[in-house]
């Protein structure tokens, strides 16, 4: 028998296999159901930002809050605060919609998720990707995505936005079923965003003496716990953001009108 | 209760091979290794394969079964149906020796490119006081039984030879982010991880963390709070100013 050794050119190949895949089970269904979910609320979005019934005493539509255009019902303002005057004449939700948008494209757990669904790399763990170079998030573009921290900082301010949001529908109509699905997106939001990697790096995930800053390592525990739900948490605010503003418009639409709305 | 299973096995060497069929028997509470050494015994007597503890603590049978990587010793035959056709490859990352062994000496070379533990010079052995708060953050890494198939499912690599000599793999990149977060290491690891080890070709899509035997949460607590730590250094202006404003080492907080 031929023996090899360990600088012989046949230690240097590996098995000639031609399946792209050995798997046997449904690979392929985490992805498919990836991109359908993801497709239909970019479609969702898009229709949100250019649908004008956004606000709806006292609701306001979590895609189109907080409205900093003059075009805005003086209600539906936060704190009065117009700072677009009437030189603005684009949908007022393409204002702000950005900044929750980036804070989704640049989490960890929606990378994961638009890589394997979107871009097919890989579509699931031992399948092979079918591009013929790759070089990751080392290059521009996808080296942008060490952003995410500041889309951070700014989803902490739409979160407490939609709290407010929250509060105002409660104080309004504390009886609506439309308050109470705000509030339960608002918890759901601020969760997620809480729960964001970034988050966890910044209360205590940079130190190495946990032992020193007790109170931020009490916190980094409390994140953590919280981080270890991202992509449940991400999924459900994602449906419970998409849910309340189709509801808030329905109603704002008189689609909706039962007496408790 | 025995049956008879159905195993497709990769036979070759040095890349050379093919899938054989054999018809084999299976008794109750066996697993794929169980098998594999059947096979030897009765059909294949030069079959080679990688093995050692059968408890799942060495790390050597790693192996494809069904194109997921895993421990041959810990799949058990109960999770196949009895009709269903095992399909069992070597590593497909790694150059083949023969048969299921492969040649993992990639990772002990990607082993030896990283720094070891690094104390402070004014720190001598036996004065280390450590809380346990400090470092358990890192003991969850050094579970990690170096079964390599991190490192073999990873697609930087897998799909992607060329990217061999400047990727670690999860496994390295997890060793790196250990010593960073040691409260002792005085190293600075993070210029190093993302230019030399390619910290930055991952794209976080967990199958490391997916075929770890040691269920080592390798993406959400290695490499990304690593990535969350290159940031600091290399991409965050906020960051670099308070260092320099409140005069705070960025190597190490």
């Amino acid at each position: 028998m031929t023996q090899t050794t360990a600088d012989s050119p046949a230690r240097r190949q590996r098995a000639q296999i031609k399946e792209r895949t050995l798997r046997t089970d449904q690979w392929w269904r985490y992805p498919l159901i990836t991109f359908i979910i993801f497709t239909a609320f970019l479609v969702y979005a898009t229709w949100a930002i250019f649908d004008t019934s956004y606000f709806v005493s006292p609701y306001h539509a979590p895609f189109a809050s907080p409205c900093l255009a003059t075009s805005c019902p003086p209600e539906s303002r936060l704190f009065g605060f117009a700072p677009f005057g009437d030189w603005y004449t684009l949908p007022p939700g393409l204002l702000i919609l950005g900044l929750p948008a980036g804070f989704r494209f640049t989490c960890y757990y929606y990378r994961k998720a638009y890589y394997r669904g979107f871009w097919l790399s890989p579509p699931a763990c031992g399948v092979n990707e079918p591009h013929s170079k790759y070089t990751g998030e080392s290059r521009f573009p996808l080296i942008l995505q060490n952003v995410h921290r500041y889309f951070f900082y700014a989803a902490i301010v739409v979160g407490l936005v939609l709290a407010i949001d929250a509060v105002k529908a409660l104080i309004g109509n504390p009886t609506g079923l439309g308050t109470w699905i705000l509030i339960v997106n608002a918890v759901l939001i601020n969760l997620y965003t809480l729960s964001c990697h970034s988050c966890r790096h910044i209360t205590a995930g940079r130190l190495n003496h946990f032992s020193k800053h007790p109170v931020r390592y009490k916190a980094w525990g409390f994140v953590s716990k919280l981080n270890a739900k991202h992509q449940e948490l991400a999924l459900i605010s994602m449906f419970s953001v998409m849910g309340a503003d189709l509801y808030v418009r329905l109603v704002a639409k008189g689609i909706i009108n039962f007496p408790f709305a | 209760m025995s049956y008879k299973a159905k195993f497709r096995v990769w036979r070759g060497e040095g890349g050379e091979g093919k899938l054989e069929d054999f018809t084999v028997e299976v008794n109750e509470g066996e697993v794929v290794l169980d098998i594999i050494h059947r096979l030897q015994a009765t059909q294949a007597p030069d079959l080679a394969v990688r093995w050692n503890c059968k408890a799942g603590k060495c790390g050597s049978c790693s192996m494809e079964i069904n194109g997921r990587p895993k421990l041959g010793c810990m799949t058990r035959m109960s999770t196949f149906t009895e009709d269903e056709t095992i399909t069992v490859t070597p590593m497909r990352t790694f150059p083949v020796i023969k048969d299921l062994v492969t040649d993992v000496s990639f990772n002990y070379q990607k082993a030896r490119e990283i720094p070891s533990f690094t104390p402070p010079s004014d720190v001598k052995p036996g004065e280390y006081r450590m809380q346990q708060i400090d470092v358990e953050r890192s003991q969850e890494f050094r579970k990690c039984i170096e079964c390599f198939m991190c490192n073999n499912v990873c697609h930087v690599i897998r799909d992607h030879e060329e990217n061999k000599p400047g990727f670690a793999g999860p496994r390295f990149l997890m060793r790196i982010a250990e010593l960073d977060m040691h409260p002792y290491d005085v190293a600075d690891r993070k210029d190093s991880a993302q230019e030399e080890h390619g910290l930055g070709y991952c794209n976080i899509t967990k199958c490391c963390t997916e075929v770890c035997p040691e269920h080592i949460k390798i993406t959400d607590n290695a490499l990304i709070p690593m990535k969350e730590r290159v940031v600091d250094r290399k991409y965050d202006p906020l960051v670099w100013l308070g260092n320099k404003i409140f005069k705070r080492s960025s190597s190490k907080s």
